[in-house]
């Protein structure tokens, strides 16, 4: 399944139309321990790059942004109560919101983990 | 150390109250009786007594050391201060607003005019309202009173500018009366990124709020300039007077331009901060905008009398319960009345000497990312120190073993690794030079013996808490016994 | 004088390790055209001459009055220790605690405030203290706004009108609708209020007892309420908590208050301290500081602020308010207080302040022409309706050395002939007795 990469640090896994998004291991690092994720509402629909939901550490505040446009189908609610998992498992236990895709084609504008990588090495 | 509650002994007494001496009412009826006690603890007083000092003793506060924390001024709080405030601590706030009760509050209201005449001299405004009860609230006032001039001219804006050096109460007060924010970075001569200032102000600019000196603790040559232009877009130009202990009879944000300011009487007045409030922050407005400031407002009549104007028809209406943290003026109010001219003017002087002082003896051993002459705050980085592993925060506990409170760190949040210095005007040069000193011993252990500083702080009742564990749990209340 | 330590050869010292000539250079970074125009102030002087001059001002502020009002601010004794403990100066020089280890004692005794304020309204979680309760009331709204995601809030006319207008002050440039519902014999007009439940209402703003002295309980309403969606948000006041029915125990889910009662003088206004708490599931929409229960590597018990997240410095225009300072001298004076007075003191307080109260409300209502407004029971403030302008009265009275009260007229329409009279424990008989010969003096002589 392939998986692709924002600026902002989100992945996002595509597995036909519907896309499971988190954030990186970079992402989580910088923030530190996560105490809070605050998960989207089921059938919100945003657009690509647009806010999708919010997380926090100790002393961060940050949006996690759409890397697709899409309507929110599920939430990982682990996360609820169980933020630390974004420590632990960023780019797998802690997947945050499954969208439903609106435009396959957006993908486009994402990067590839060989990209991504390059990127990270810039900063 | 035991909470106040697990010291509570069932059964005891501690302040006893006088005995009544009207017959007992009869009970209310049982639906408007709590049945749920209070359970609030039973102490004796002497029990009391101790449990206040002991905590006491595990705080330090400016008369216990020296106190450098960068953006807020923390100078010597003068005792007689204290003393004006309880002068007027038994009067009621609603004695004024009875009918005829004017007279009955002449002394009170007088100072209020007094100290907006003080306070409007100073920043070189035409009238300035003492409600707000601090500096955000001053803030938020000064937004609704431009909201509401650009609604009685008619003007459509929807958005304020701000810094990204601001304090994080400019966007937020901007942002509770309604307004869009747009941030504008830093270039790397340490203000406001002027391009990017010229790009983003459009017709839709409510207002531009900004800090000078800001909190990099410089003075941005381009200020007149940045009021000029936001004008000839029909912005008006906010005053964040956070800095103002810096230019104190130097500059006067009047004249320079800005219309709306609001002053943090707890910071460049003297008025201690009580472990984080109260403050006070009195806004003062041009010309323009006095139709629009809130009620009640003190004016003199014509025989000198002082009277309350509680109906103002554009006025944006109460934004506190009454005049505002009447005690904290009365506080600021001696102290302007002590210092006077001439002691206001040295305040800004000494204070920048101090800053630029502490700045020249470190800036051979930490960084300092805009190396220019600074007004009253210096803002280092730790960057050097982290090749060994050592942050700022490091260097900050282990200042407090060494007896002081650290700067303020990791503010501003655009240098990294922040170490912010304010010395203010009233600390001697033996104090700068003692810290000074510690300063210079933490750089040094930072390469010869970094554990040193990862370890502290070791002399204080409880050593690095652990935060997150604090945001997860979230245990905000003791619900013991 | 400045309070600045420096000799003249320090300064030259100074001068010289930034290597500079002059104080003057050191403000070179500033434009000579943005120099002062201005700066005409008195001359300095001592802090004797200063306290002469100002206690020249504090004379003539009502103090030589007898006092039987109230309003949100009332006149109650305060302990000694309360001024003796909050007067020490590692409490009131100190800044907020964002050094932990070295913050200990402020820490600890708002955490302990906090616990205060939960037990004292039944709710779950408090934060560190807001500046005052008309701010406080808004901060709730506001509140309940982002919580519900609707745009309206409904008030109580019956709410205290300073407060009412702070509210609406700070709604005023959002995109928010407030609904005013005008007061019924003192109390909230319950059948106006359930044509209002609906799904854009937010909250229900009340207040008890309400602005009129009228004890309420909401208990029934808060299903009606919750029903809706919405948020009951209550307005109380701290000392009558002694004895009234807890936010809790009428289902409210956001309290707040003025809490100048709890041991801090009136000041002519302030400062004193808002408090707000609210059920455990809001608390990340609480506005200001908060400090939590941790420990540290050892495992020592210690307090920080916590939730940081939420809060200006790190969320700027997306935090849950805009307030950084609060009033934390002031709630730790709180904490004191109820600390000193304890358990079994402040239901003691409350039943003084009530017996007071209903000992002079049965004396005014003798005097000819006078009647009690509402038959709603009280706690230490009651209306009165007069035969004649409450106004007159009162600046009569005023003449006669007593502040009777707060008329209404000014604040609700009709009203002109209704004064609410506050008796506090502070009050003897002996004045209340006077309150009465008096008012009937001024009715009929």
């Amino acid at each position: 399944m392939p998986v692709y990469y924002t600026k902002e640090h989100e992945w996002v896994k595509i597995e036909g139309n519907v896309a499971t998004v988190g954030i990186t291991e970079f992402a989580a690092h910088q923030l530190g321990d996560i105490t809070f994720v605050e998960l989207p509402k089921t059938g919100k629909s945003v657009k690509q790059f647009e806010v999708l939901c919010a997380i926090e550490s100790v002393k961060a505040a940050s949006d996690i942004y759409a890397p697709v446009s899409g309507k929110v189908m599920s939430v990982n609610e682990a996360l609820e109560n169980t933020p630390e998992i974004v420590n632990e498992s960023a780019e797998e236990a802690a997947w945050m919101a499954c969208l439903e895709m609106a435009d396959p084609a957006e993908v486009g504008k994402l990067m590839t983990r060989a990209q991504y990588d390059e990127y990270l090495k810039g900063l | 150390m035991e909470l106040i509650y697990e010291k509570s002994v069932a059964g005891r007494r501690g302040v006893r109250l006088p005995a009544s001496d009207v017959p007992p009412a009869a009970e209310l009826p049982s639906q408007y009786l709590r049945s749920v006690d209070t359970t609030l603890p039973e102490l004796s007083e002497l029990d009391v007594v101790r449990h206040f000092t002991q905590l006491s003793r595990r705080n330090i506060g400016v008369d216990s050391t020296f106190y450098p924390l960068g953006s807020c001024t923390m100078k010597y709080n003068a005792k007689a201060l204290e003393e004006a405030a309880r002068l007027f601590a038994p009067f009621h706030p609603v004695t004024p607003l009875l009918p005829g009760g004017e007279r009955h509050a002449q002394g009170g209201l007088a100072m209020l005019h007094q100290m907006g005449g003080f306070l409007a001299e100073i920043t070189g405004m035409d009238e300035v309202t003492c409600q707000p009860l601090a500096g955000a609230h001053g803030e938020m006032t000064g937004i609704m009173l431009i909201a509401a001039y650009h609604k009685a001219k008619g003007n459509r804006k929807k958005y304020v500018i701000v810094p990204d050096s601001s304090h994080g109460t400019n966007p937020a007060s901007a942002a509770m009366v309604g307004y869009e924010i747009i941030t504008i970075p830093t270039a790397p001569y340490g203000d406001m990124d002027l391009d990017a200032f010229r790009a983003a102000l459009t017709d839709e600019v409510a207002a531009v709020m900004m800090t000078c000196p800001n909190t990099l603790g410089l003075f941005n040559p381009h200020i007149k300039e940045i009021c000029d232009l936001a004008h000839a877009k029909g912005a008006l130009v906010y005053y964040d007077g956070a800095n103002l202990n810096a230019i104190l009879g130097q500059v006067r944000p009047g004249d320079v331009g800005f219309d709306v300011v609001h002053v943090n009487l707890h910071k460049t007045f003297g008025t201690p901060h009580g472990s984080g409030g109260p403050g006070s922050g009195p806004v003062g407005v041009k010309k323009e905008l006095i139709p629009f400031l809130p009620v009640p407002r003190v004016v003199k009549a014509a025989d000198n009398r002082f009277t309350l104007m509680t109906d103002a028809p554009q006025s944006i209406g109460r934004t506190a319960n009454y005049f505002g943290n009447f005690g904290v003026m009365a506080k600021a109010y001696a102290y302007i009345l002590m210092l006077g001219r001439e002691g206001l003017i040295e305040v800004s002087e000494l204070a920048v000497l101090n800053a630029n002082y502490v700045m020249s003896r470190l800036k051979d051993l930490y960084e300092l990312p805009y190396d220019q002459t600074c007004m009253h705050e210096c803002v280092f980085s730790a960057s050097r120190q982290l090749q060994h592993d050592v942050h700022a925060i490091d260097i900050a506990k282990f200042l407090i073993d060494k007896g002081y409170h650290p700067p303020t760190v990791y503010f501003p949040l655009i240098v990294r690794e922040a170490i912010m210095i304010e010395p203010t005007e009233t600390e001697s040069k033996e104090t700068l030079d003692a810290f000074i000193a510690v300063m210079r011993e933490a750089a040094l252990l930072a390469g010869t013996d970094p554990d040193a500083l990862k370890k502290a702080p070791l002399t204080t009742p409880v050593g690095r808490l652990d935060e997150t564990k604090a945001a997860r749990e979230q245990n905000v209340c003791y619900f013991g016994c | 004088m400045s309070f600045t330590p420096h000799t003249p050869g320090e300064i030259r010292e100074m001068l010289d390790a930034i290597g500079v000539g002059s104080i003057k250079e050191l403000f070179g970074p500033i434009p000579q055209e943005l120099r002062a125009k201005s700066f005409d102030l008195p001359a300095g002087m001592s802090e004797f001459e200063m306290l002469d001059r100002i206690k020249g001002l504090a004379v003539d502020n009502g103090c030589e009055l007898l006092s039987f009002i109230g309003g949100g601010y009332y006149d109650h004794l305060i302990p000694a220790v309360v001024d003796h403990l909050a007067g020490r100066s590692e409490f009131y020089t100190a800044y907020t605690p964002y050094q932990p280890e070295c913050s200990q004692g402020s820490l600890q005794a708002l955490f302990e405030y906090q616990t205060a304020i939960c037990r004292l309204t039944g709710l779950d979680v408090s934060n560190a203290s807001l500046y005052d309760g008309g701010t406080a009331l808004a901060e709730a709204a506001m509140m309940a706004l982002r919580v519900t995601g609707r745009s309206r809030i409904v008030i109580d006319g019956a709410v205290n009108p300073f407060h009412r207008s702070v509210v609406k002050t700070y709604l005023a440039n959002l995109a928010v609708d407030i609904v005013e519902l005008p007061p019924v014999d003192g109390l909230l007009d319950r059948q106006a209020l359930t044509a209002e439940l609906d799904d854009r209402c937010a909250a229900v703003l009340v207040q008890n007892p309400t602005a009129f002295g009228c004890v309420a309980d909401y208990g029934d309403l808060a299903d009606a309420v919750h029903a809706s969606g919405a948020l009951l948000v209550a307005s109380v006041y701290p000392i009558s908590l002694g004895m009234l029915k807890s936010p809790a125990e009428m289902g409210v889910d956001i309290a707040v208050g003025d809490g100048q009662s709890l041991g801090n003088h009136l000041s002519f206004g302030g400062p004193a301290f808002g408090f707000i708490a609210a059920k455990k599931q809001y608390i990340r929409n609480l506005p200001g500081r908060i400090v939590g229960e941790t420990v540290d590597k050892e495992g020592r018990r210690g307090f920080v602020l916590t939730l940081q997240a939420r809060e200006q410095h790190i969320k700027r225009h997306k935090a849950t308010s805009n307030i950084c300072s609060n009033q934390s001298l002031c709630a730790l004076r709180g904490l004191i207080f109820l600390s000193g007075i304890g358990r079994e003191g402040l239901r003691e307080l409350a039943r003084l302040n009530r017996d007071k109260a209903e000992y002079a409300k049965g004396l005014l209502a003798k005097v000819k022409g006078v009647a009690v407004l509402s038959s709603a029971p009280t706690f230490n403030e009651f209306t009165i309706a007069l035969p004649k302008p409450a106004d007159e009265v009162v600046a009569a009275l005023l003449e006669r050395g007593i502040a009777a009260g707060i008329p209404l007229g000014q604040y609700y329409q009709g009203a002109e002939n209704c004064l609410v009279v506050t008796v506090t424990e502070k009050r003897t008989r002996a004045e209340i007795e006077r309150l009465a010969a008096e008012l009937e003096g001024v009715l009929w002589s």
